[in-house]
């Protein structure tokens, strides 16, 4: 029938007014980082049951991004953000969780997940 | 004496007789009867067979849990098998007709399986037919299905209309009996927003069927008087005949409204509740007795009886026997001895509570019996009783039985979100879980099975939810209840009667016999999944209302464990079955998706055009003549045309995307694998876009219209994802760019003018200079037509040929393309369609999306040049440099054509070494495209060959087994036919310049019923200019503030972008102009995107409630409020004038679709 989002630009709606892109936790790598890092961010995912950040866009809306935080097993939804708001927070976390070693922005994404969640070695 | 009427009493009208047939005879009841209720007062008990071993059935639950009383209604198109019989409301003319009988249902002959019992028991397919296999599929089974079964549906079309519908509310009470009117009447005092929904087809449940006293009135007196209260408050939506079917996340509800017999309307209405609290009081369920023969007509729960005879004044016979374990039944006895019949009283209870005796006083009392069978054929004729203390059987005549085996709670809602019941062995009942989001229950549902209980329970509930929710609730007077047995609920558990002789139904729909259950627990399949699936108890259309819990019992007892340790199995909407009809809603047929119409589409439709889908849209296939006998014929000859003189055809359908900002630039290179940043101003460039892991998304233009401004074309199939696309780089990967995006696709009518007099013919429609050394290659201008209209002219294209497009506002395109046609007859232009554009296209070389098909790089293609090496980053950058994308022996694009001109080649095909065995290993690649090219008199095609390139002039046999074809080819470059040394033809002599008329926006609402008398009414608003205001989101203050100078109301889009409407009879620049936006702020034409249409009318609201999700209560969507949202399937602009009045605007193209879909709900509620 309907899942309800809320969305922070337009309030709550359906989720047949969203589409949804996948993963939100995976940091596109800085382009000289090593091609470990871009085989993660393009191929790794988990499937993980609990909670998750999405990327979904209210394409039937304001048709911004938005990074939707729900769990897979409950379908609850803990909370909506602007992708952008989410991006630039992410950013803006202190300097070890992101680096200067190409490989990080791949580390970085994983902080988001549980370790070892479902996936063998990045 | 068998089922009749009471002379009297009741609440049916005896002064409304209506006339009704069942199997082709007729009957009449009364307006308050039920198909049920009425086939029983004509002595009707008989009103189905069962679905394994035909055996006579009778009414048994009479609820929406009735698993026999199954029967098939109307005829044609509109039959609908297997309603129950109990939920048909009577209405005149009704022709009905029972179900799983041949030749009719006195006489069946199916009903020999049942003398065939001992090899149909539990799992018997599984062993019996097991042998030989061979003939499971052609005998077997077809036999099977054919033998059991239930009603055959219809397989016409169904003509009726169906209409989905959201409904938004503070709490929604499911069931109206005591505890449900209650719950509703306390949170509507505290000023909530209620919806009550009852599945029958009046409120009251059980108030209308026991004979108790509330204060002064009687039960339909109390009901009454609550519902007359929720009538008149306006924040109360009362649905009757409403079945909430399911539960689902975040406080949604699906309920099915039947409006059978309503006159207008939709047949069905499925509503989408969105409530913050829920109060559950469905109510329980009366558990039948599990001992022989209880399935015989005649035999049914006590509840049901004395409710017929107390509602529908049916009477059951002249002498009833009562079979019971509790207080249902005493007080079934007390309502049939006060209307003078004659009761035996079988209490399986050796102690009964003197309440319940004192209520049942004047009958035969047989404490400490039970009913091991109940005898006689088509309907019971008497019973055996038992005396368990002593063994002593005794066998008393009756002309029915009622029986009361306790309450099974309804707590199916409460459990859809996966939670399962709890059981309470000191009441002997399965209970609602624990609660959760907002799901309270209420009633007999939570297991309070006295009047005076439910009715403070529903209070309680219902106090609870809006208090959860803020309100304040007034605390409910206190009024005197009388009410049977003096309140005394009591039960006890009584799984089967192991003194019975017959068949022991506990599945009745199934045929599932206790004997079932017993074989399943010792072949191995106790578990009660199991158990259900090895016999199928429970698996009923009914899917085991009645006899879960019965099933449970006597699982637990075979493995000698209690109930809570057998568990149930899980509960899943839907609650009822619920037609695939109701749930598709207007969405099927042309429906089934938007239909999106391009600015020429009535251009096309004039010049003859075929159709056919492409995506969304309708797109011109080819424009026959008379005497072509198919399209390849007209295909032909537009092919012909275009190169030989010129041609014109819609190019609007192609995405276009309006991108300005201060990094618009940057952003390109970041999205194309190209440098477009050094594209110069009035300069196209076509690009290529990657996917991140170096695969081909999608290929365009790229225009630069000023210093940071620019148009990009997408493909017209992955518009949308590109767009998508774009957005998710924008936002979530650099949303540190100042870029704006708009979609600009459907502001703008994009003519193509091909072929090498193409210049000719817009010389005399184009107002400027559009010689090779003023418009070359790739130019882009802004122009004035000679009519002076303001146009957008590209020199693009995609046939190869010299060729223009030329865009104008999407209102203006008819008018100008006609212009563009009488323009060109001098030189014979040719309107031409999709198909000659494939043509034109592939004897190019050029490649579509059958080329892009998600495996290909710029490199396969032979576009590698098209990727710079020079950029440090673009999406698809590092992944491209994978080993794999860069190997050698990659399948490039090649041409073919076959050995044999005339031979076909299609796409899908597989290409083969000649004499090479079809397989993985020896597969060479595949045929993408391919055409009759009529230049070249030859079937030709692009393929997709290892090592393509290396490999022209070589001779391959394209292997096509689906269609049964092998051709030899010949490859060849991709590219069959080369560029002409002059490619324009020049006019002998001069024409006169042609001016198009003044183009005008269509009447969309032409031909659609646009009012329902003064409730609602629908209107397309005058034209007016309509300006997206785009800036980075920091600026979305000022974006708003300039928005709503135009005309005093804020259409906000997202952060950074809003809509700004212009007033009566200004012109964009005008707007534009007046809006005072800073120079830093994008201002887009969109006053040809957009079409607005007003709804206004006391049901306005109603009718945007079947389009979109947006909660339009006043006091949370004011007067001034406006949002985009999905209307249907289509995206507009949601925007409320004043309190019954609301714009709707959309996107032009979908315009005419949305159109149709407002008309059908305005006419629906006429």
């Amino acid at each position: 029938m309907a899942s309800l989002i809320t969305c922070p630009h337009c309030g709550v709606r359906p989720k047949e007014e969203f589409t949804i892109r996948g993963d939100a936790g995976p940091v596109r790598p800085a382009p000289e980082a090593k091609f470990a890092a871009w085989d993660a961010y393009v191929h790794l995912r988990d499937n993980r049951r609990g909670r998750m950040a999405e990327h979904w866009q209210h394409s039937g809306g304001c048709r911004r991004w938005l990074v939707v935080e729900r769990d897979t097993f409950t379908h609850e939804v803990h909370g909506v953000t602007d992708a952008a708001d989410h991006a630039r927070a992410r950013a803006a976390k202190p300097a070890k969780a992101r680096s200067s070693k190409a490989a990080k922005p791949a580390t970085a994404a994983k902080t988001a997940r549980k370790p070892g969640a479902g996936r063998g070695k990045a | 004496m068998s089922f009749s009427r009471f002379s009297d009493g009741g609440l049916i009208d005896r002064s409304r007789r209506i006339g009704f047939t069942f199997d082709g005879k007729r009957f009449e009841g009364f307006a308050g009867d039920t198909l049920a209720s009425a086939l029983l007062a004509n002595g009707v008990s008989l009103m189905g067979r069962s679905f394994k071993y035909h055996r006579p059935r009778g009414l048994l639950s009479g609820g929406a849990s009735e698993p026999n009383a199954l029967v098939t209604i109307g005829d044609g198109a509109t039959r609908e098998p297997n309603l129950r019989a109990s939920m048909v409301a009577l209405r005149e003319g009704l022709r009905t007709e029972s179900q799983n009988r041949w030749p009719s249902l006195g006489l069946d002959v199916g009903a020999v399986n049942s003398a065939l019992s001992p090899f149909l028991g539990a799992g018997f397919y599984y062993k019996t037919f097991m042998w030989p296999a061979a003939l499971w599929e052609k005998l077997y089974e077809p036999l099977i299905r054919k033998a059991a079964g239930l009603g055959r549906a219809s397989h016409a079309p169904d003509p009726q209309e169906y209409e989905k519908r959201w409904a938004h509310c503070d709490v929604l009470v499911i069931g109206s009996g005591p505890a449900g009117l209650m719950a509703a009447l306390t949170a509507a005092r505290a000023g909530a927003r209620v919806v009550l929904c009852d599945e029958n087809s009046g409120f009251g449940g059980r108030l209308n069927k026991d004979r108790v006293e509330i204060g002064d009135a009687d039960g339909p007196g109390f009901a009454a008087s609550v519902v007359a209260e929720l009538e008149s408050n306006p924040n109360v939506r009362l649905l009757a005949n409403s079945t909430v079917f399911g539960t689902y996340d975040s406080g949604v509800y699906g309920a099915v409204e039947r409006r059978d017999g309503a006159g207008s309307g939709p047949a069905q209405r499925v509503w989408r509740i969105v409530a913050k609290r829920c109060v559950l009081a469905a109510g329980a369920e009366e558990r039948p007795l599990v001992f022989g023969g209880n399935d015989r007509p005649g035999v049914m729960t006590a509840s049901l009886m004395r409710g017929l005879a107390n509602a529908q004044a049916v009477r059951p016979g002249d002498h009833v026997a009562v079979f019971a374990t509790g207080s249902s039944g005493h007080e079934t006895a007390r309502d049939l001895l006060a209307r003078g019949l004659a009761v035996t009283l079988v209490d399986a209870r050796a102690e009964i509570p003197t309440a319940e005796l004192a209520a049942s006083e004047g009958a035969r009392l047989l404490a400490g019996h039970v009913v091991a069978d109940a005898l006689g054929g088509k309907a019971a004729s008497g019973i055996e009783a038992v005396n368990r203390a002593s063994g002593e059987r005794l066998r008393i005549g009756v002309d029915a039985l009622a029986v009361a085996g306790g309450w099974n709670p309804v707590v199916h809602l409460a459990c859809h979100r996966g939670d399962r019941p709890v059981w309470n062995a000191e009441s002997g009942m399965f209970l609602p879980p624990k609660e959760r989001d907002g799901l309270m229950v209420a009633g007999s549902a939570a297991g309070i099975l006295d009047l005076a209980g439910c009715l403070a329970s529903g209070a309680v509930q219902g106090a609870r939810a809006v208090s959860d929710l803020g309100f304040k609730p007034q605390k409910a007077d206190a009024v005197a209840v009388r009410e049977a047995c003096g309140g005394s609920t009591g039960f006890s558990t009584l799984w089967h009667v192991a003194e019975a002789k017959g068949k022991a139904f506990v599945d009745f729909q199934n045929d599932v016999t206790v004997a079932d259950l017993g074989l399943a627990v010792r072949e191995g399949y106790g578990h009660v999944e199991l158990a259900k699936r090895y016999t199928t108890t429970g698996m009923a259309t009914d899917q085991g209302k009645l006899s879960n819990v019965n099933a449970i019992g006597i699982l637990a007892e075979n493995r000698g464990l209690a109930p809570d340790q057998v568990g149930t199995t899980t509960f899943r909407p839907f609650y009822t079955p619920v037609s695939i009809g109701a749930l598709a809603g207007e969405h099927r047929g042309a429906h089934y998706r938007p239909v999106r119409r391009s600015a020429l589409h009535g251009w096309a439709e004039k010049h003859g055009a075929v159709f056919i889908e492409a995506g969304a849209w309708m797109r011109a296939s080819h424009f026959p003549r008379d005497g072509e006998p198919g399209w390849k014929e007209a295909c032909d000859r537009e092919t012909l045309a275009v190169r030989a003189g010129v041609g014109i055809s819609d190019a609007s359908t192609l995405g276009k995307i309006d991108l300005s900002g201060k990094d618009a630039a940057r952003f390109l290179d970041l999205i194309y694998t190209g440098k477009m940043s050094t594209l110069g101003i009035g300069k196209a460039r076509y690009g290529l876009m990657l996917r991140e892991d170096g695969l081909l998304m999608d290929d365009g233009t790229v225009s630069r219209l000023g210093e940071n401004h620019y148009l990009i074309t997408t493909t017209t199939a992955a518009a949308g994802e590109a767009m998508a696309h774009m957005e998710f780089c924008a936002q979530a990967l650099w949303p540190e760019l100042d870029v704006r995006l708009a979609s600009v696709t459907d502001q703008w009518a994009q003519i193509t003018v091909a072929g090498p007099a193409s210049r000719e013919v817009l010389k005399r429609v184009v107002d400027a200079d559009i010689s090779e050394a003023a418009m070359p290659f790739l130019a882009v201008r802004e122009v004035k037509l000679h009519s002076g209209l303001a146009a957008r002219l590209f020199r693009i294209s995609f046939s190869g040929e010299l060729a223009f497009e030329l865009a104008v506002p999407a209102r203006h395109g008819e008018a100008v393309a006609d212009a563009i046609v009488e323009a060109g007859q001098p030189f014979g232009i040719t309107p031409y369609g999709l198909e000659a554009l494939n043509v034109l296209r592939i004897e190019k070389g050029f490649i579509t999306h059958a080329e892009i098909d998600g495996r290909t790089t710029p490199g396969d293609l032979g576009l590698g040049k098209m990727v710079s090496g020079k950029k440090d980053d673009f999406i698809g950058r590092v992944m491209l440099s994978r080993e794999g994308l860069q190997r050698v022996d990659r399948e490039q694009l090649v041409g073919l054509v076959p050995l044999n001109p005339a031979q076909r080649v299609l796409a899908g095909g597989h290409l083969l070494e000649p004499g090479a065995v079809p397989s993985m290993a020896n597969d060479q690649g595949h045929v993408t495209s391919s055409c009759w090219s009529p230049h070249l008199k030859s079937t030709i095609a692009l393929a997709m060959l290892k090592r393509g390139r290396e490999r022209h002039g070589e001779v391959l046999t394209v292997w096509d087994p689906l269609r049964g074809i092998e051709t030899e080819v010949r490859v060849c470059s991709p590219v069959f036919l080369e560029a002409p040394e002059d490619e324009s033809i020049a006019a002998v002599r001069e024409h006169a310049p042609v001016a198009a008329r003044d183009g005008g926006a269509p009447d969309l609402l032409e031909g659609l019923t646009v009012s329902a008398s003064d409730r609602v009414s629908l209107t397309q608003l005058p034209d007016a200019a309509v300006c997206l205001i785009a800036g980075p989101v920091a600026k979305d203050v000022a974006v708003r503030r300039a928005a709503k100078t135009g005309d005093g109301t804020l259409r906000p889009v997202q952060p950074g972008q809003a809509l700004a409407v212009g007033e009566a009879g200004e012109g964009f620049a005008a707007l534009a102009a007046r809006l005072g936006a800073s120079a830093d702020l994008s201002l887009c034409d969109l006053s040809d995107a957009r079409v607005r249409f007003a709804l206004s009318g006391p049901e306005a609201r109603e009718i945007i409630a079947t389009q979109s999700a947006v909660d339009t209560d006043a006091k949370l969507f004011k007067a001034g409020a406006s949002a985009p949202t999905l209307f249907g399937h289509v995206p507009v602009q949601l925007t409320r004038l004043g309190k019954d009045e609301f714009e709707i605007m959309a996107f032009s193209t979908y315009a005419r679709d949305l159109a149709e879909s407002l008309s059908r709900s305005i006419r629906l509620l006429a």
